[in-house]
Parts: C-alpha cells; sequence; structure tokens
C-alpha cells in the first residue's frame, strides 16, 4: 500500500493522473479504460492486453479482480451511469481470446486447473481482505501522502468486519496450500494446509504487535493533536479577553475605579468561560438572567455585586418581571445607598422563586420615601404586584437597604 | 489587643505576589508567622511555626490545599484551616471543605474581613462566605433519597434542620453573624453553633452531591 502511494505521489509529480477505475467508461469495473488513461494507451488495446493474459491460466483474470477490488473509482467517474451497449465490445474480446486460448491449449500451453482454481481462489481471499480498506475514496493527496495512507489502512482494517477478514484469510490459506500440492512441495493436501498453518501463525504472532503498536501510535497522536488544539483554542481565547484587558489597564492605570471595573468584568468572562463550557450562556434561566443583569449593572455604575443562586428555572412572564425588578434594586442600591459592594442571593424552590437585593449603605426611612423615587415604587413594587408577586423593602437609616422580591411557583 | 491576642497565621499560596499581597492587607491584624508556596514547604512550615491559623490557597499543584490538610492531619495539635480561593467552582470549595478546612472566603475579601475570618476561624468558629453558603443550600436542596445506598449514613448529617437553613440563608444574603442574630431573635453563638454544626454535616454526610463533587475534585487532583 505505502509504496503503491508514494508511486502514485510519483505520478502525480510527473504530471500524470493516478491510476483509478473509471467505470462510467470501462466495459466491468472500468479497470482497462483506468490503466489506458494512466499509461495514455487505446482503451482497446489495453483490454485485448488484458483478456489475453486473462486466458493464461486465469491469472489476468485475477489480477482484473485484483485490480477492481483494490485501485479505488476516479472522483470525476463517481456517480455516473456506465456507458451503454459496452457489454458488445467486452462479448466479441472475450469470445475471440477465448478462442486464442482454446487453440494454444490445443498446442499444449497454458497452466493447468491445479494452479489455475487455487491461484483465482487465494485471490478472491486478498480481495476479500483488503477491499473495505481502500473501499473510501483516498484523502486527497498530500505532502505527508505516504504516512497518510498508511493511517488510511489502519483506520480501514479497525473497520474490517472479522468473519469477512477470517473467510479471505482461509481462502489464501487454502490456495497457498493447495499450490504447494500441486508443486510437489508437501505429499499430501492435509500436510500442506498444515504448513500454511504455521507459516500463517508465525507470520500473525509477527504482525499483530506490529499492528497494535501502529494503532497505539495513532491513538496518542490523535491525543497530541487535540490537546495542541486544545492549547491554541486557550491561548486565542486569552488573547482576545486577558491581554486586551491587560493592555486597556496599564492605558488606564491612573484611573483607579475604571481599572476595577475593567479586571472585574475580565473576571467575570474568564469565570464563565471557564466554567459554563467556553461560550456565553444565553440568559434562558432565572439565574443566568439574574447574573447577566448584576453584570450589567456593575457594568454601568462600577460597583462590584455578589450574586449567589440557589437551583434554577425557566424563565416565564413573570419571573421576567421578578428579574427586572431584582435589576431596579441593584441600580438603586449602586446610585443611592453609597455602599461598596452589593449582594444578591436567589433560591428557586418549591414553592416560588426569591430574591433578595442587598447594601450596607446609608439606607432610607421606608415611612418617607421621597415621591421622585419612583424606581421603587412603580419598576419594582408595581412590577411584582401585576405579576402577582410581592416585594418588600427593609432599611433603615445606616443600616443598608434589603430587597426582597417573590414570585410563587406556577 | 495585645500582642498575644493576635492569631498567629501562615499563608500558603504558590504565587508569590498573592502571599505578600494578602500580608500586607492583613498588616497589624494578625501575626504572620510564615509562608510557603508548596505542598512540601507548607507542612514543613506549619510543622515549625505551629500557627493557630493556616490561609490556604485551594489551588497549587501537587494535591493543592487539600493536601496539605491531609499531611499537617497527623500533627499534635494541628491548626485550622481558613480556605482562600479564587475558584467558584463548587466541587473545588466542597473538597477542601471536606478535607478539613474551616471555612472558605474569596481572594477578593478586604483585609479587615480576612482578619475577622481568621480570628473566628482561631476560635473554633465556621467561617462561611455567601457563595459557600449558596452551595451547601444547593447541595443539601434534594431530597435525602439520594443519599449512597451502602453507606450506612447517618440520616441526621443528611440534611440541615430549618434553622440552620435560615442561617445558611441570611449568609447567602449578605448578612453577618450579628445582624442575622438579631433578625432572627438569637444570640450571636447560637449563630456560630448552627453554622459550626453545618460544616460538620458538610464535612461528615454522605450525601450523593457532596461526595460527587469530592470525587471529581480528587480526579481532577490526580491529572494534574
Amino acid at each position: 500500500m505505502i509504496s503503491a502511494m508514494s508511486t502514485e505521489q510519483a505520478a502525480i509529480a510527473r504530471g500524470r493522473p493516478p491510476l483509478r477505475r473509471r467505470p462510467d467508461e470501462g466495459l466491468f469495473g472500468g479497470v482497462c479504460a483506468g490503466v489506458a488513461a494512466r499509461l495514455d494507451l487505446n482503451v482497446r488495446f489495453v483490454r485485448i492486453m488484458a483478456v489475453l493474459l486473462g486466458g493464461v491460466g486465469g491469472i489476468g483474470l485475477a489480477v482484473y479482480a485484483l485490480a477492481w477490488a483494490l485501485v479505488p473509482v476516479a472522483p470525476e467517474s463517481e456517480g455516473r451511469a456506465r456507458h451503454s451497449g459496452g457489454w458488445r465490445e467486452a462479448l466479441m474480446i472475450i469470445l475471440s481470446v477465448a478462442a486464442v486460448q482454446w487453440i494454444l491449449r490445443r498446442l499444449g500451453l497454458g497452466l493447468g486447473q491445479s494452479v489455475f482454481w487455487p491461484v483465482v481462489v487465494g485471490v478472491c481471499g486478498l480481495a476479500l481482505v483488503w477491499r473495505p480498506t481502500v473501499g473510501p475514496p483516498t484523502p486527497a493527496p498530500s505532502s505527508d501522502g505516504g504516512r497518510r495512507s498508511l493511517r488510511g489502512v489502519l483506520r480501514g482494517a479497525a473497520r474490517l468486519d472479522a468473519p469477512r477478514v477470517i473467510l479471505g484469510a482461509v481462502m489464501v490459506a487454502f490456495a497457498v496450500a493447495a499450490l504447494l500440492h500441486s508443486f510437489s512441495v508437501a505429499h499430501s493436501l492435509g500436510r500442506a494446509i498444515g504448513v500454511v498453518a504455521i507459516v500463517a501463525g508465525v507470520f500473525g504472532l509477527l504482525i499483530v504487535p506490529w499492528f497494535v503498536r501502529q494503532a497505539r501510535n495513532l491513538g496518542s497522536e490523535r491525543a497530541a493533536r487535540i490537546r495542541e488544539q486544545e492549547r491554541a483554542d486557550v491561548a486565542a481565547h486569552l488573547h482576545d479577553s486577558v491581554l486586551q484587558t491587560l493592555a486597556l489597564i496599564q492605558k488606564r492605570s491612573g484611573e483607579p475605579q475604571e481599572v476595577a471595573a475593567l479586571a472585574r468584568r475580565q473576571e467575570r468572562e474568564l469565570r464563565s468561560w471557564l466554567h459554563e463550557g467556553r461560550a456565553a450562556p444565553a440568559a434562558d434561566t432565572v439565574a443566568s438572567a439574574l447574573r447577566q443583569a448584576a453584570a450589567e449593572v456593575e457594568e454601568l455604575h462600577r460597583i462590584p455585586i455578589e450574586v449567589v443562586t440557589v437551583g434554577d428555572k425557566p424563565l416565564n412572564a413573570s419571573l421576567e418581571a421578578l428579574v427586572l425588578a431584582a435589576r431596579e434594586a441593584m441600580t438603586n442600591a449602586a446610585k443611592f445607598s453609597g455602599s461598596n459592594r452589593v449582594d444578591l442571593f436567589a433560591e428557586v424552590g418549591d414553592e416560588g422563586v426569591e430574591v433578595f437585593v442587598r447594601d450596607r449603605g446609608i439606607g432610607f426611612d421606608t415611612q418617607a420615601v421621597p415621591p421622585d423615587r419612583r424606581g421603587l415604587r412603580d419598576s419594582i413594587q408595581g412590577r411584582m404586584e401585576r405579576h402577582r408577586g410581592l416585594a418588600r423593602v427593609r432599611s433603615r437609616p445606616g443600616e443598608g437597604t434589603e430587597v426582597e422580591l417573590q414570585v410563587g411557583a406556577g | 489587643m495585645s500582642a498575644e491576642a493576635k492569631p498567629r497565621v501562615v499563608i500558603v499560596d504558590d504565587h508569590r505576589l498573592f502571599r505578600a499581597g494578602v500580608k500586607a492587607e492583613l498588616g497589624d491584624l494578625v501575626d504572620v508567622v510564615g509562608d510557603a508556596g508548596t505542598v512540601q514547604d507548607a507542612v514543613v512550615t506549619i510543622a515549625a511555626q505551629r500557627p493557630d491559623v493556616v490561609l490556604l490557597d485551594v489551588h497549587m499543584p501537587e494535591g493543592g490545599g487539600a493536601e496539605v490538610i491531609r499531611r499537617c492531619a497527623g500533627a499534635e495539635t494541628p491548626p485550622r484551616f481558613l480556605a482562600l480561593s479564587v475558584s467558584d467552582a463548587a466541587e473545588d470549595v466542597i473538597a477542601v471543605i471536606r478535607a478539613g478546612a474551616r471555612g472558605y472566603v474569596t481572594k477578593t475579601i478586604s483585609g479587615p474581613e480576612l482578619a475577622d475570618a481568621v480570628g473566628r476561624v482561631s476560635e473554633g468558629d465556621a467561617v462561611f462566605s455567601p457563595r459557600l453558603a449558596g452551595f451547601v443550600l444547593d447541595a443539601f436542596a434534594a431530597a435525602p433519597e439520594e443519599r449512597l445506598p451502602d453507606h450506612g449514613s447517618d440520616a441526621e448529617l443528611d440534611q440541615l434542620t430549618p434553622r440552620e437553613r435560615e442561617v445558611l440563608r441570611h449568609i447567602a444574603r449578605g448578612y453577618m453573624y450579628k445582624e442575622i442574630a438579631r433578625t432572627l431573635g438569637i444570640s450571636v453563638k447560637t449563630v456560630e453553633a448552627h453554622v459550626s454544626a453545618v460544616l460538620r454535616k458538610l464535612q461528615l454526610s454522605s450525601r450523593h452531591e457532596l461526595s460527587r463533587w469530592a470525587v471529581q475534585r480528587h480526579l481532577v487532583s490526580f491529572d494534574s
């Protein structure tokens, strides 16, 4: 296989088409048409030669069958119909050659039956064993064509189904035994089979470890490739995110708030990338929507918001309202409380969803909310009530504020 | 505060810059008696200095913080460990707590808050960050039937009492122990007792969720 491939590489380098079957132009498997294209000969000449060889004890026939099995179909002829009327030409050629052969036999030339049939059987066996490895179209020639073809063989070997391979191997073994017998190397057919079995066993012992090693190398090679790919992904991500942020931070080192916000945003992005499967998750659950809202408020008002969630469930209309109300509460805390951080805790339970937004800022007297603080009344309490939810505000001057939001189950 | 009352602290983290930063932030609030950058160094330093509290990074080569705790467990007077981490992953946090740490705080914590947490741990209390409280609530949320079958475990260890749950929820909401005590009408000591009970359950329970987290972490540390 390897040498065949490298010959092919060489052929391509010389500007000739590689050997490919052309069923659309051929009479049977398109082997002759392929050979003619490869060697730049007249197709009919090649066919006559082939049939002639076929007549010589059937060896040519076996070679044809082997080529049919082994040579891949040319890509340009794939899926195209076989050209019609070919059978007439095929019949003529075969008949004439058969006549020639008959004459030759008469003259006492040609090989005997005892050689012909074993060869046919053996070649069929070989075809059975090798066929699956060349079945799929070979990969486009590349610089490492030789190695690739070896991999192709191994990959194919993994796909071989055992019965076919065993049948093929038995056929080959039988053929070899019969040939040995007919050449009088072994005196009885049984002994010949024994000799072949021993040779095959030794050969198997030699070749199996090699195959195992190759397969293992292939596995580790693939693992290395995957690792390399992963590393490249990580490098690309770090370049696009962390390095950019670090550059920005260097530029803005005079503005501590800006720097803190940049670092915080980068931290958030990196965390979600590390823990949540690389891509930013869509905000289609309560927890992720709250996290996203918190991130937006953090970004806008430059204040860290610690988000802790327990449980999760998909968003619906009233939960969306809850998220919006929570966002408003976080915005209020960021804008008015003077606190240096905000805590958000959300718990999704059987009875419903509860959200707490807490700051440690100046607080206020809940009885004396100024009328212009519409955010609290409309955006939080009004919104929650419209969705049969609940909003409570606990605050005292100097002790910070906590907004509690609730939506029932269902 | 007299010099003797200050807890003696060893900082273990594989980032030298971070150790220096923590030391600077803690300043005079605690007595930093040593620091170490590897598991091996940490074990030696802790044995030599016998600190009250070890501030322990969760992620380190050669087994991380959990390995340090395991290797110090044989000591005559093992120190108390407070895990300090940038990690938000539940399995990291739960694993180090189950190895024996008395608490967990994130690296973004402020100096005074950290000193407060160190003081608490040195007195034998547990320190839960809001995030840890959230993890614990999550882990104990499912029905206790999900226990590992052949563990013969104590059913009491596998669930939280309503009061413990209530305390944890307040911690997750960002309340201090003092504020929790006032809101629930109990003493700070009682709050501390509840948190310590939760810590014990966290370390001893064979709840499926907790075991799974610990196992995952174990595999990860084998890998690295």
